[in-house]
């Protein structure tokens, strides 16, 4: 597996991070293009039930990234997220996941550099965690 | 337990007949022993077979949600709780309940008892303040009250109801000094690896008959993300993935909600520990956001809630 790539699914909200992303190719920054995006309207519209699915379709790791607190378009959608995250988080981990799996990052759409460096930082550690093992629902395979 | 048994008989009966409530909801003597069954009382001629011993574990809680009508229901330390989380999850309103509370000094475990009989089979349990007598076939044996108990209760800080109309009995002394999530840290202790092959071996027995969730008086969506179908959230086998999935959602959906009543593990057909998920999660509620469930009917429930300072160390 020496030319393993990881999978890696990032939950990025509409209004900043999403943004950023744009910018961030716009501004031709470079990064690893390892993770596939699902733009949501908030960070507060992900339930906890995504970030699982994805880990059982084989994803080798999940980024949510939102506004920061105060900037959120929807007011307060990403505070109650951050309550939500920090149990789900913990939980996981609890439960036996990795926690170089799992990140959450708060990114506006002026930052690009942020983004840039946190896509690279993600790729990173969940490149160090290797392949995922657990909770994948093995597919049954149709002939 | 027989003065609990007479005090609720007879505020069930006063209740019914100055038509107070139109249903008073407690239980009634199971068919086996070690077994009480919820029973709804509506009129005084059935008020008389409402009984209260230490079986009494089911989390009568469950029976209220969407009710239409005025019920009295008799609540436990966490029954109360469980009434008061519906309360602020709008399932029922505070006036149509009249609250008969029951301090409680924990309920019994059937399955430790039954380990205790070694196969014999129970034919009479008297009850008293501090011990079980048991009887039957060559077999007499008297048990201490204290070493029986549920798990949840023996660790339990909230025996007095939060949330009563009337009480059927004294007061009891809340328990000090006990360490609620020693399991909790023995597993925070373990490797990943570790921490995932235990809870392997801990939901390896299950065979998703949701019970755990039926019995759960938390677990009230009109449709479990278990029975959804379009996405399906979860399949409806026993792979092992799947099973882990059912079982890691279920406890997160009670994240800030669980009261640790116990009647998840206590209806489990195969003995499974599922606490060790939910405990977690009250402990972390607890550490991150000081919130516990169930204790103040004004407050906003954790996931409901949030303060410009939450814990956000986790976050890039």
């Amino acid at each position: 597996m020496s030319n393993w790539e990881p999978k890696i699914i990032a939950f990025l909200c509409n209004w900043c991070s999403y943004g950023a992303a744009d910018l961030a190719g716009v501004s031709r920054m470079q990064y690893p293009p390892n993770f596939r995006v699902i733009r949501v309207p908030c960070t507060g519209r992900i339930n906890p039930k995504f970030i699982l699915s994805a880990l059982r379709h084989g994803a080798d790791g999940v980024w949510v990234s939102g506004c920061h607190p105060g900037d959120c378009h929807y007011i307060e959608g990403n505070l109650y997220a951050r309550r939500k995250f920090a149990l789900l988080k913990n939980l996981l981990e609890h439960t036996g996941i990795e926690p170089k799996r799992l990140h959450f990052s708060w990114i506006s759409s002026a930052e690009a550099t942020k983004f840039a460096d946190v896509a690279r930082e993600v790729i990173r550690t969940v490149k160090e965690a290797g392949p995922a093992q657990h909770f994948i629902k093995k597919q049954a395979e149709v002939a | 337990m027989q003065a609990y048994t007479e005090r609720i008989r007879e505020a069930a009966k006063r209740l019914l007949s100055d038509g107070k409530v139109d249903v008073v909801i407690g239980f009634r003597k199971g068919t086996i022993p070690f077994m009480n069954e919820p029973y709804l009382a509506k009129t005084a001629e059935q008020v008389d077979q409402l009984v209260w011993d230490g079986n009494c574990g089911v989390n009568l809680a469950n029976y209220l949600p969407k009710r239409t009508d005025r019920v009295a229901v008799v609540a436990k330390g966490c029954d109360s709780r469980n009434i008061v989380e519906h309360i602020v999850e709008n399932q029922i309103k505070r006036e149509q309940l009249h609250i008969l509370g029951a301090p409680c000094k924990g309920m019994i475990d059937k399955r430790r008892i039954k380990a205790e009989l070694k196969g014999k089979e129970p034919t009479s349990v008297e009850e008293t303040e501090g011990e079980i007598e048991i009887k039957g076939r060559d077999l007499k044996l008297t048990l201490n009250r204290s070493d029986f108990l549920q798990e949840n209760c023996a660790i339990c800080i909230h025996r007095n109801p939060v949330l009563y109309d009337d009480l059927v009995g004294d007061l009891v002394e809340e328990q000090k000094d006990v360490d609620r999530y020693a399991d909790v840290r023995q597993v925070e202790a373990m490797s990943t690896e570790e921490k995932w092959r235990h809870f392997d071996d801990l939901i390896a027995g299950c065979i998703r008959c949701y019970a755990c969730r039926n019995a759960c008086p938390a677990c009230y969506c009109p449709t479990c993300f278990v029975d959804e179908s379009r996405p399906q959230w979860v399949g409806k086998t026993i792979d092992p993935t799947d099973t882990r999935t059912f079982h890691f959602l279920r406890a997160y959906h009670l994240a800030g909600r669980c009261t640790d009543c116990g009647a998840c593990e206590r209806s489990c057909p195969v003995d499974i520990k599922m606490r060790q998920f939910t405990k977690k999660l009250e402990k972390d509620v607890k550490e991150l956001f000081d919130y516990e469930a169930g204790i103040n009917p004004e407050m906003r429930p954790a996931l409901d809630f949030y303060r410009p300072d939450d814990p956000q160390a986790f976050i890039k």
